[in-house]
């Protein structure tokens, strides 16, 4: 190899460009192995029996004809199920749920598993599940909104979400001199990522190896390790693929909880996938929400007050409350803000984080009211929150870490063609005749940061490895971690290998809240840079480096060498640094985080605004989304080709909440009765066009060393208002619960 | 009691035992014949996560029973590359970013290539578009997809005119 540096490629070069996925050619072959793709020798395929009413109890399991049935091994049931050492009931970890696990004859929910039947095939198993022919005792179901009591709860911890209030709300009411008081109402959705949960677990004594699509890996261990009292180490679980998570694949489910158990007892490896049916129970869900808005503008436009209040569905048995009014936070300047939630109870499973949870739903009637209020004081939209834009966070008078929303508004209106858009609704038509709409809202996500670590070992070829637990379940983590990974020690992609999806790997934290790529990034670049700092310790006390003398503060990285920023004549190879010190390997090691007294100085946001354009057919009623303009400023982006496909993922999020997706109860029984892809809608290929994506250069000092906001979720808030927005703007009709369906607009 | 069938799977010649006659041909590749590129989403044809090629034409593996399926020729996502050499709609999925998570993606790849190949569709993305939505994509690819249809199709209908001159 050449001695001679490379001129194309410095610090940082990795970051910023457009690099394909690095598991892209595992991908398209088909040779990625997702969980269910494992199939261990002498394995045990289980499949669960859900409960097919909401509430009751289950009086009889023909557990007999399931037996009986060729290749079924077991029937497992709440009377001979073996013991679990964990309370079903106990909060082991941070993100836990109370499971379903038999542990009673009880049924809360339609699709809660009431059996698991064992087979030597997947086709006895279900035969197996399908012969035990449950009867139950049958309790009246809560299954709608005003099916039990709306109650207020003490806001804490995971679920139960605080609200948020400043200034004077009653005087805010009083002195409006117009005032809107709305409620929209939000359907319940269901994660149904592609790959279904599936486990295979397999025991080697006490100790337990699993594969499963998990989120979150180490806090994956610890759950599964609460159930069966082992120590957490004790559990290895590999996720290198996932087919897709969106909030469902954080916390354990009661199936794979049992498919372990399974295992256990006939000490064999044992394989659970849900069916797509099955998606919708145990798995978590975005609970129904109904939000009233009350605001209210002075003369001049000005919002006196915004007064959000969300209720939300849960469990009988647990609590996760849609923290939907909680989008009303931060977005805009009124004189006085009150968010606050309340839950009902009803007999449905655990509702749980599903793509923006809250500010999905809250945006969605958030952005719709602006709307409203924007028509009562006569405003266009745009101009309408322009007016009330907050240069800094509503009530507490903090800065924003970086706040580009205005050049998204301006960057994204142009790219729309928004000017000259009518004030009036069904002002106009399409060459086909089919009536046009236009609509906009902003878009808003926080930017927290949860806590991970990392390793790296700087080989002595040069080359590197990096290593976290990180997770990459399609937002692109085996890519763009791979690229902070080499940029940490100036290295080119190739130079470096990465390993994740592990859990004996260093904790990679949690892929949730748009924070896995800053949170993880951040560690991968700390360890990259604690080996750095040991090479410039060693080269610059070493009087036979060229680098002897010069301190390690203006060192830096390139392509395998480090350098003296001032003179770049003096410099040494890594490997060279190495050698000399007697070295095979030099580890780092890295923390991703956010100090405390960071997080209190500034208040940190991703934001965005998101144009629409509808067209619905007047006599039909059918609306199409022609047109999909989304600019985001998201702080540093890393990878522009991956950012793309997941803000246009999240957009298309944004028009299947909008017209597609709502689980509908029977009232009767409580059961979901479009529990699959042909009830269930989720928008096909036909459905999507139109789509732009913008992003909106905005450097970040503040929200984590690497300028890093998040991309993952903030594409679907803004999306859904716009929409609305758009259909009121074509049709005159203002529709407020979503989604919105052909049956809203036709009705008179 | 077994069944025996005869398959040309990817290309190849095999007698397959068929130990149960409820058994797809989706839990036939995946659970019996090592074959697990083909990937289950619903079980009920609503996805098209399992899409194959049987005898030429793109079809939901689940919704066939493996038992009828004596003599049919089968093609796999595991069978479209050629050795190193991708096909032209893999390469193009990994260029355009026609793919997030990945596990819809040996469906949308298989019921692409079956789609250029019934030869309705061209490099029409609103034809691609109605012509692809039997695969769901989850995580919201389509864009991509689209695009990489689009150019996959112009290069094979390029190098077939090529062939022919």
């Amino acid at each position: 190899m050449s001695d001679t540096l490379s001129p194309e490629i410095r610090f940082g070069s990795n970051s910023g460009q457009p690099a394909t996925r690095r598991d892209g050619l595992a991908k398209v072959t088909g040779v990625a192995t997702f969980a269910a793709d494992n199939t261990p020798e002498g394995l045990l395929h289980a499949v669960y029996a859900p409960a097919k009413i909401a509430r009751g109890r289950v009086s009889h399991l023909d557990v007999a004809a399931a037996e009986a049935h060729p290749g079924v091994t077991h029937v497992i049931t709440p009377q001979n199920r073996p013991e679990l050492q964990g309370d079903p009931s106990g909060k082991p970890t941070m993100f836990s749920f109370r499971t379903e696990v038999l542990q009673d004859d009880t049924v809360r929910y339609a699709g809660q598993p009431i059996a698991l039947v064992l087979g030597e095939t997947l086709e006895a198993a279900t035969e197996g599940a399908r012969l035990l022919a449950p009867q139950y005792e049958v309790d009246p179901v809560r299954v709608a909104l005003d099916d039990n009591t709306a109650r207020g709860f003490d806001p804490g911890g995971f679920g139960l979400p605080g609200g948020a209030s400043h200034g004077d709300v009653e005087a805010g009411h009083a002195v409006a001199a117009r005032s809107i008081d709305v409620s929209y109402e939000t359907a319940a959705q269901y994660h149904n990522a592609m790959e279904t949960h599936a486990i295979v677990a397999q025991w080697d004594g006490d100790r337990l190896m699993l594969d499963m699509p998990s989120q979150a890996l180490k806090v994956s261990c610890a759950g599964f390790a609460y159930f069966f009292g082992i120590p957490p180490e004790n559990v290895t679980l590999r996720s290198p693929y996932i087919g897709g998570g969106f909030g469902s694949k954080a916390i354990p489910t009661g199936p794979q909880v049992l498919a372990i158990l399974a295992a256990r007892m006939t000490q064999r490896p044992v394989k659970l996938m849900f069916t797509r049916q099955q998606m919708f129970g145990p798995a978590g869900h975005r609970g129904a929400t109904r939000q009233r808005l009350r605001l209210g503008v002075d003369e001049n436009a000005a919002l006196t007050v915004i007064d959000h209040e969300g209720l939300a569905e849960t469990s009988t048995f647990d609590d996760f409350v849609e923290p939907a009014a909680n989008a009303s936070h931060d977005l805009y300047a009124a004189g006085a803000l009150r968010a606050s939630h309340r839950l009902v109870r009803l007999d449905v499973g655990t509702p749980g984080p599903m793509r923006a949870p809250g500010e999905a739903s809250g945006s969605a009637a958030l952005e719709c009211a602006m709307d409203e209020m924007a028509e009562a004081a006569g405003m266009d939209p745009l101009e309408f929150r322009l007016h009330n834009y907050a240069e800094t966070q509503p009530g507490t008078g903090r800065p924003y870490s970086s706040k580009a929303l205005r050049e998204c508004y301006a960057e994204g209106a142009a790219r729309f063609g928004w000017e000259g858009r009518p004030l009036e609704p069904r002002q106009m038509r399409d060459a086909d005749g089919l009536m046009t709409g236009w609509g906009m809202g902003t878009a808003l996500f926080p930017c927290p940061m949860f806590a991970a670590e990392a390793r790296a070992t700087l080989r002595p070829d040069g080359t590197a490895l990096f290593e976290t637990s990180a997770v990459d379940m399609g937002q692109g983590a085996w890519t763009v971690l791979a690229q902070i990974a080499a940029d940490s020690l100036g290295l080119t992609l190739d130079q470096v290998e990465f390993r994740a999806g592990h859990s004996a790997l260093p904790d990679g934290g949690v892929a949730g809240g748009s924070a896995h790529t800053a949170t993880a990034g951040g560690a991968l670049h700390a360890a990259g840079g604690d080996v750095l700092r040991q090479l410039g310790e060693l080269a610059t006390a070493d009087p036979q480096s060229p680098l002897y003398g010069a301190g390690n503060s203006s060192l830096v990285a390139r392509h395998g060498w480090l350098l003296l920023e001032e003179d770049e004549s003096r410099r040494e190879r890594f490997a060279d640094i190495l050698a000399r010190a007697g070295k095979t390997e030099m580890i780092g090691t890295g923390h991703g985080g956010r100090a405390p007294e960071a997080a209190g100085r500034h208040a940190m946001n991703s934001h965005g605004a998101v144009f629409a354009e509808v067209k619905v057919d007047p006599d039909l009623r059918q609306v199409r989304v022609t047109r999909l303009v989304g600019a985001f400023a998201a702080g540093r982006i890393i990878n522009p080709r991956l950012t793309e496909s997941q803000l246009m993922g999240g957009m298309i999020w944004g028009t299947s909440f909008a017209l597609h997706e709502a689980a509908r109860h029977d009232r009767r029984s409580g059961r979901i009765v479009n529990a699959d892809f042909a009830g269930y809608h989720v928008p096909v290929n036909a459905d999507v066009s139109g789509l732009e994506v913008i992003t909106v250069h905005e450097d970040d000092p503040y929200v984590n060393a690497l300028g890093i906001k998040g991309v993952g979720e903030i594409g679907i808030v803004g999306t859904v208002g716009a929409i609305g927005n758009a259909i009121w703007h074509a049709t005159g009709k203002r529709v407020r619960h979503f989604p919105i369906r052909i049956a809203d607009l036709l009705a008179p | 009691m077994s069944l025996f069938i005869s398959l040309t799977l990817n290309g190849e010649a095999r007698e397959v035992s068929i130990d149960d006659p409820r058994v797809t041909l989706l839990d036939l590749l995946r659970e019996r014949l090592a074959l697990p590129g083909t990937k289950k989403g619903c079980d009920r044809g609503q996805c098209g996560a399992c899409t194959v090629l049987v005898n030429g034409r793109r079809a939901n593996a689940c919704l066939m029973l493996a038992a009828g399926l004596d003599g049919a020729e089968i093609t796999t996502i595991e069978g479209l590359a050629r050795g190193e050499d991708l096909h032209p709609v893999q390469a193009a999925f990994i260029e355009h970013d026609g793919f997030q998570c990945g596990y819809c993606t040996p469906g949308q790849i298989m019921s692409a290539v079956g789609l250029i190949a019934e030869g309705d569709a061209g490099s029409d993305p609103e034809r691609i578009r109605e012509g692809m939505s039997g695969n769901i994509c989850r995580c919201g690819a389509y864009h991509g997809i689209t695009l990489a249809v689009q150019e996959a199709s112009r290069r094979m209908a390029a190098k077939d005119e090529g062939g022919a001159a």
